[in-house]
């Protein structure tokens, strides 16, 4: 069944947003930087190189544990800087608050912001509010841009993953889509899992000064790492592997994802990265990031292969391989 | 609830044991075995597994009609469609069935039009949706197995205590027993044995299957979902063939006992009367699904606002009930990802995450059954 609308699906990260992005969205703006479909822009700006990052939140609750929409915000796109290999500097807000939502709640997300922008060493410098009558926003929607400086010698980008390379995830996965699964939808699981959200500038400086030429940045935010590896095997055009024994899921999130028909590796994380490095820069990368708070669980989860190009491919625990496709659609609840 | 995961049940240490003694088996066995995985659950595990690659070449896995939303008739789907259009109602459903096409429109598209459609969980969600919008109609669209058919019968109860009575469930409730005799009594039906489904058998008790393995002398064995469950169910079942024996076999005592959740059965025999049953392709079977006794009428979406369930159109093309039996594998439906796609969906199985078409889709790979891809 062809939609002329939009449906929800296009908004899941997968492929139907991948779709809109290149039937639409790309063609209405076409240049080289966008057509990278990084999560940053690298630009040029009189001699030096710039990352530039836009991202809108409008998760649902504005209050999880372990985070709200403000600190997601500010973390989001500090993210997305990080993964251009940038130190992020300066940040843009905006606010679109519907009618209704208590002052006590703005000025706590406000409140987060701020200590979130702190961690991670960024100024918010500029930013807008606008209010929309009742229903016509859900609460809070939180806009965020920012830039950064790109070092010298640095040189990461998506179509930069090379055969042989290996694939480095600083944690483990899922943390944050669990928790706002088990939130949204009121499911009572006696369950301390928290949502990831977290700064990650701090871990790639440390990365890229043992080694600066690591090839490939990303954090695997909506869509989760089957989707972001899905795109960087694309956008490369290499194949990869990886072990589903080797991946870290937290005992409590595999279960929740379980009852609920959810594979981990399409579920939201917030403050894990993916790394693509050669093999003798494998030790020195996974060291700097285990040093990092947020790194501790860190490790190889796969590597990059000479052939299958565009094919994400993942080895079971009983010894079989299947594709890790790219999703599609919303990830629906199983109900048997 | 606290969760905790059992990571024997992922051994690969135990896995290759298993695998090994099939292998053995199967060579003593001398000819090609033909195995149904019921339940979808099985089919999406096999699939996320790579189940097929480790099995010897004499053995392949065929789905069958475990995928409730799968099974669901395309009158039940134009009907569920239907209802979201009127007037002051809120329709609560599982997500499987929002993207499922009906002959005009799915939920998806209704919802994008501006119908009030909503994703739950439970049945017990939609009950509460009741409780907290007094002033509209929520009709709860039922759909699933013995797994969840209990817990509807519990919310209409509820539903009944609390004096909600804008609560309507319209049933479209199949029972699993029933279709496996079908099956059976399907001439063009190949399977040598059956891997039972694990969350139905948890409700109805391993002994709900005797008849069928009496009557048709049927190999069967009842599985868990992780890989060495599944492995442990064929390697019985092989074993079965070789020894020229037909038994019903437990594979997943830690969760299903021989009389099941007698609570949970009860419950589901004093809200829903059997009755016979349209499945998606297959056709009407007798007593295979259930329907609201009388004395719930007036929660009764079917009852209470005259719901006519249009007779089943086949759509053109579509070999959804060849594939739900087993009798051909989603590559070979001329439909597959040709025309049906997931983002495209012609029939159920590519749309729930459960269909067999969608996991061939999603996990394709070469070799045996079908599939096809690249193998590493």
């Amino acid at each position: 069944m062809k939609t002329d609308t939009i449906l929800l699906d296009h908004g899941s990260g997968g492929r139907l947003s991948h779709q809109l992005f290149t039937s639409l969205i790309l063609p209405a703006f076409e240049n080289p930087a966008l057509s990278e479909m990084h999560d940053g822009a690298m630009v040029d700006m009189d001699g030096r190189r710039v990352a530039f990052s836009t991202d809108t939140y409008v998760v649902d609750p504005i209050f999880f544990p372990g985070g709200d929409i403000g600190d997601l915000a500010i973390n989001g796109t500090v993210n997305d800087i990080a993964m251009c290999g940038a130190t992020p500097l300066f940040l843009s807000v905006g606010f679109v608050l519907e009618e209704g939502l208590p002052l006590a709640h703005f000025g706590r997300i406000l409140n987060s912001m701020r200590a979130a922008a702190e961690r991670a060493g960024v100024k918010v410098v500029t930013g807008d509010t606008k209010v929309v009558p009742r229903s016509a926003a859900d609460k809070i929607f939180v806009n965020t841009s920012g830039i950064g400086l790109i070092p010298e010698g640095v040189e990461i980008s998506s179509n930069r993953a090379r055969p042989g390379d290996e694939i480095i995830l600083s944690g483990t996965i899922a943390d944050h889509g669990a928790t706002i699964l088990i939130q949204r939808e009121g499911l009572h699981f006696e369950s301390a899992v928290t949502s990831d959200t977290a700064p990650l500038n701090h871990m790639v400086h440390n990365m890229l000064a043992v080694c600066p030429h690591v090839h490939v940045l990303r954090d695997p935010t909506r869509g989760g790492v089957g989707t972001a590896l899905n795109e960087i095997a694309e956008t490369s055009n290499v194949g990869i592997k990886i072990f589903e024994d080797r991946i870290p899921v937290r005992d409590d999130v595999s279960g929740i994802c379980e009852l609920l028909g959810l594979d981990p590796l399409y579920v939201a994380n917030e403050g894990k990265l993916l790394a693509f490095v050669r093999p003798e820069d494998t030790n020195d990368v996974l060291t700097a990031i285990k040093k990092d708070s947020h790194g501790a669980n860190a490790c190889v989860i796969g590597e990059v292969l000479n052939d299958h190009q565009g094919r994400v491919y993942l080895e079971t625990p009983v010894g079989g391989n299947r594709i890790v496709d790219m999703l599609t659609g919303e990830q629906l609840p199983r109900i048997c | 609830m606290s969760i905790k995961h059992l990571g024997e049940y992922r051994d690969p240490e135990i896995a290759r044991g298993l695998i090994e003694g099939i292998r053995k088996t199967c060579k003593t066995c001398r000819r090609p075995i033909c195995l149904m995985e019921v339940c979808g659950t099985h089919t999406v595990s096999i699939f996320r597994n790579d189940i097929r690659s480790v099995l010897p070449e004499g053995i392949s896995l065929i789905s069958g009609p475990g995928c409730p939303v799968c099974v669901t008739d395309q009158g039940e789907i134009d009907a569920f469609v239907d209802i979201a259009g009127m007037d002051n109602t809120i329709i609560a459903t599982f997500g499987d069935l929002m993207r499922v096409p009906g002959s005009r429109s799915s939920l998806q598209q209704q919802r994008a039009e501006g119908r009030d459609i909503r994703v739950v969980y439970s049945s017990m969600d939609a009950l509460d949706m009741a409780a907290g919008n007094p002033e509209k109609k929520v009709i709860f669209l039922g759909v699933g197995f013995e797994t969840t058919a209990p817990t509807v019968a519990a919310s209409l109860l509820l539903a009944e205590e609390r004096g909600l009575d804008n609560y309507y469930v319209l049933s479209a409730h199949k029972l699993v027993p029933p279709a496996l005799s079908g099956l059976m009594a399907n001439r063009k039906v190949r399977t040598d044995g059956f891997i039972l489904p694990g969350h139905v058998s948890v409700i109805i008790g391993a002994n709900a299957y005797r008849p069928l393995v009496e009557q048709y002398r049927i190999p069967c064995a009842i599985a868990g979902f992780e890989p060495v469950d599944i492995l442990q169910a064929i390697y019985g079942l092989v074993r079965q063939m070789e020894d020229h024996t037909a038994r019903l076999e437990n594979t997943y005592k830690r969760a299903v006992s021989a009389d099941g959740n007698v609570k949970a059965l009860n419950l589901m025999h004093e809200i829903f009367e059997t009755v016979d049953a349209s499945w998606r392709g297959i056709g009407i079977i007798p007593a295979s699904g259930l329907k609201i006794r009388k004395r719930f009428a007036a929660h009764d979406a079917q009852e209470a606002f005259s719901i006519k369930i249009p007779a089943a159109r086949e759509i053109k093309g579509c070999s959804c009930g060849e594939i739900l039996t087993g009798i051909m594998t989603p590559p070979e439906c001329p439909l597959y990802k040709k025309v049906c796609t997931p983002e495209n969906p012609v029939g159920p199985c590519m749309v729930s995450s459960e269909g067999s078409c969608a996991a061939f889709y999603r996990y394709h790979r070469s070799g045996k059954d079908g599939a096809e891809g690249g193998v590493i």
